[in-house]
């Protein structure tokens, strides 16, 4: 494979414990203690007030990592091409539909279903930021980070211009709960770019690695990054965090893990 | 972007298992529309089944993938030699080499759907033996492929609603520029299931006859299912004159409203433009296109200006949905394999059931087929939360 590479210009992050990158940071470069909370998720002050209030928790989340990543980047959110991943979507409007299908009035809101698609982030994205460039919504179950990591790293190696990545998972509700627990909200944007720009933070270079994943040293970091499909990134955002150069092994499917040396600018 | 070779493909659905059969239903102009008798659903609707989906179960090492979305994929790669084709380009460049790439926008919710009445009346869990990852979860789709086909290279599922096969071609292409992997198998599948029929009807989007794409009279569309598979490959040296060819892929987000497009068709009108720039290609150059035409009022008003704002109106063109239904995130693989028959039998197909086409559509809208050489055709689709993707195909020689 030819290397993929990109200049990482933005991060965003919001989980639990986690309210921004910079916290995130302290957490993962152990300089602050994790508190572990309830992710604690803003209102969309960039939705027009009809749409805000049908918003469920993956809207909130992508797009506050989303214009976190961004604005840290220095840019206009409607600028970028985007790539969501996720490995399940809005797991309580799923939840409301199966629930009201099980019924036998079988009575679904409009609104239910057009955010029931697993691209609903991605398009309340395009109303919040105006982004008309391609944007791609993606699953690739607990390897759905890595998944929609390497699209991006492809997209930008092929149209030479800067992706948003946005990778996001959210809690289902009892009973999806119980076969898929996922324990809570977590999100992390990457600004990708082609080019080192005045906000760089770091290079990356991908390659397949039959070296197996890195994981957490701190054992509830670690219970984390293998319980939220979309925290398999922590890793990569340790890495990133002690800003010093490292390679870091990728959770991705049951071949080889995706691989990325990041090389820190300042 | 360098053409890639289709070097194999198949489609089933409600017209036919295999390509035989659908490009005889084409040339016949029926449609495999019907009145809805899935499952227990009480709606006054047509759908396009896929008759026998549920006979056959998948094989017992298989079994975790059990659904009817699948299922529906399993009766699909059997036809047309197609899973051998795989096999075949495997050998050739490694399991490892050969990337997955299908799109499906509700993949097998309908075992949820049916769990979900079956819920323990005490404890509200699910019923035991009930698959989430297997069935349920959007990847279920591609590590099923990945398993029966036995590929260990990358795969990722996209569900970008009624785009996203069309979206999984132009990431398969841009993972073989980039020489990720040497060749993929690149599809989509969606299955009939209650969330989109119950879902359809709430937006009153549904209609009661067999839709009518561009028709004046047009109502709502009509749900389908399907799926559809291509194998993408770098082309040959030397290639058949009838040998089929992804050309060119563009995708636009409409940033506008989360199901519906803006009636200017702005966003459709981006997509088509960046896949004519990516094929290099000017408008004169296409010769049909094979328009998204759910059968919606807005839909067909918004795509109907733009595609006469990119390629003018006197392009012939048609919306094969009349015939199989709106078959979801399934759509835009099914109708580039349609677009691969058309090419390769120069046969223009007519948008079937429409009687009267719309006067306010500013387009040449085909109610009989066309025979005729074509050496380029467009495809388009685009899907709730405004995701847009055209591509076009072509002819080796």
């Amino acid at each position: 494979m030819t290397p993929l590479a990109a200049w990482v210009d933005g991060i965003g992050v919001l989980g639990p414990g986690m309210a921004d990158w910079p916290a995130a940071a302290r957490v993962l470069t152990g300089e602050a203690p994790w508190q572990r909370a309830p992710t604690q998720l803003p209102v969309p002050q960039s939705l027009p007030s009809t749409e805000r209030r049908r918003t469920g928790i993956p809207v909130r989340l992508t797009l506050a990592v989303g214009l976190e990543a961004t604005a840290r980047a220095g840019a206009d959110p409607g600028t970028f091409a985007t790539v969501f991943t996720s490995s399940g979507g809005d797991g309580q409007n799923c939840h409301e539909i199966c629930q009201a299908l099980a019924t036998t009035e079988r009575q679904l809101s409009p609104t239910r279903f057009h955010n029931s698609v697993h691209n609903a982030a991605a398009g309340y994205w395009g109303i919040a930021t105006g982004a008309t460039a391609a944007s791609n919504a993606l699953c690739a179950y607990d390897a759905s980070f890595a998944a929609g990591l390497l699209e991006a790293l492809i997209q930008l190696a092929v149209e030479r211009t800067a992706v948003l990545l946005i990778a996001y998972d959210a809690s289902y509700p009892e009973p999806l709960r119980g076969v898929r627990p996922i324990p809570d909200a977590f999100g992390v944007a990457l600004v990708l770019a082609p080019a080192r720009g005045a906000a760089s933070l770091a290079h990356v270079t991908a390659a397949w690695s039959d070296a197996p994943a890195d994981d957490m040293a701190d054992a509830a970091l670690e219970a984390l990054r293998g319980s939220v499909p979309a925290a398999r990134s922590l890793p990569l955002l340790a890495q990133l965090a002690r800003r010093a150069p490292g390679r870091v092994a990728i959770e991705y499917l049951d071949g080889p893990r995706l691989a990325l040396e990041v090389s820190p600018c300042r | 972007m360098s053409p890639l070779a289709l070097t194999a493909f198949t489609a089933t659905s409600a017209i036919g298992r295999g390509l035989a059969a659908t490009h005889d239903t084409l040339r016949a102009q029926r449609t495999g529309l019907a009145p809805c008798g899935f499952e227990t659903v009480a709606l006054d609707t047509c759908v396009g089944e896929v008759p026998g989906v549920d006979a056959q179960a998948l094989p017992a090492s298989l079994r975790e993938f059990e659904c009817r979305n699948n299922r529906l994929a399993w009766l699909a790669l059997a036809q047309d030699g197609f899973a051998e084709a795989v096999q075949q380009s495997a050998a050739r460049h490694g399991s490892h080499r050969i990337g997955i790439f299908l799109g499906t926008s509700t993949s097998g919710i309908l075992e949820t759907e049916l769990a979900y009445r079956e819920r323990d009346p005490a404890s509200g869990a699910l019923p035991q033996g009930f698959r989430y990852r297997g069935a349920h979860n959007t990847f279920s789709l591609g590590a099923f492929t990945r398993r029966a086909l036995g590929l260990t290279g990358p795969a990722v599922v996209t569900s970008s609603a009624c785009s996203s096969s069309a979206k999984a071609f132009a990431s398969a292409q841009r993972a073989i520029e980039a020489d990720v992997i040497d060749a993929a198998l690149v599809g989509g599948v969606d299955s009939l299931c209650l969330t989109t029929l119950y879902g359809f009807h709430s937006l009153q989007l549904v209609s009661r006859t067999p839709c009518r794409p561009f028709d004046v009279a047009r109502d709502g569309l009509s749900i389908g299912e399907a799926a559809a598979f291509a194998l993408l490959e770098r082309p040959a040296a030397s290639l058949a004159a009838d040998a089929v060819l992804l050309l060119g892929t563009g995708e636009s987000s409409d940033a506008y409203h989360m199901s519906s497009p803006p009636p200017d068709g702005r966003g459709a009108r981006a997509a088509m433009l960046l896949a004519l720039a990516s094929a290099a290609l000017s408008a004169q150059d296409i010769d049909y296109i094979n328009f998204h035409g759910t059968g919606t009022a807005n839909n067909d008003a918004a795509e109907g200006r733009a595609v006469a704002g990119v390629l003018g109106s006197e392009i012939p063109g048609s919306s094969t949905k009349g015939a199989t239904g709106h078959t979801l995130g399934a759509a835009g693989a099914l109708e580039a394999v349609i677009c691969a028959l058309a090419l390769k039998h120069a046969l223009m197909p007519a948008g079937v059931n429409t009687t009267q086409v719309d006067p306010d559509l500013p387009v040449r809208y085909l109610r009989e087929n066309r025979r005729g050489p074509l050496q380029r055709v467009m495809s388009n689709s685009f899907g709730f939360g405004g995701s847009n993707c055209s591509l076009i195909f072509g002819r080796a020689g």
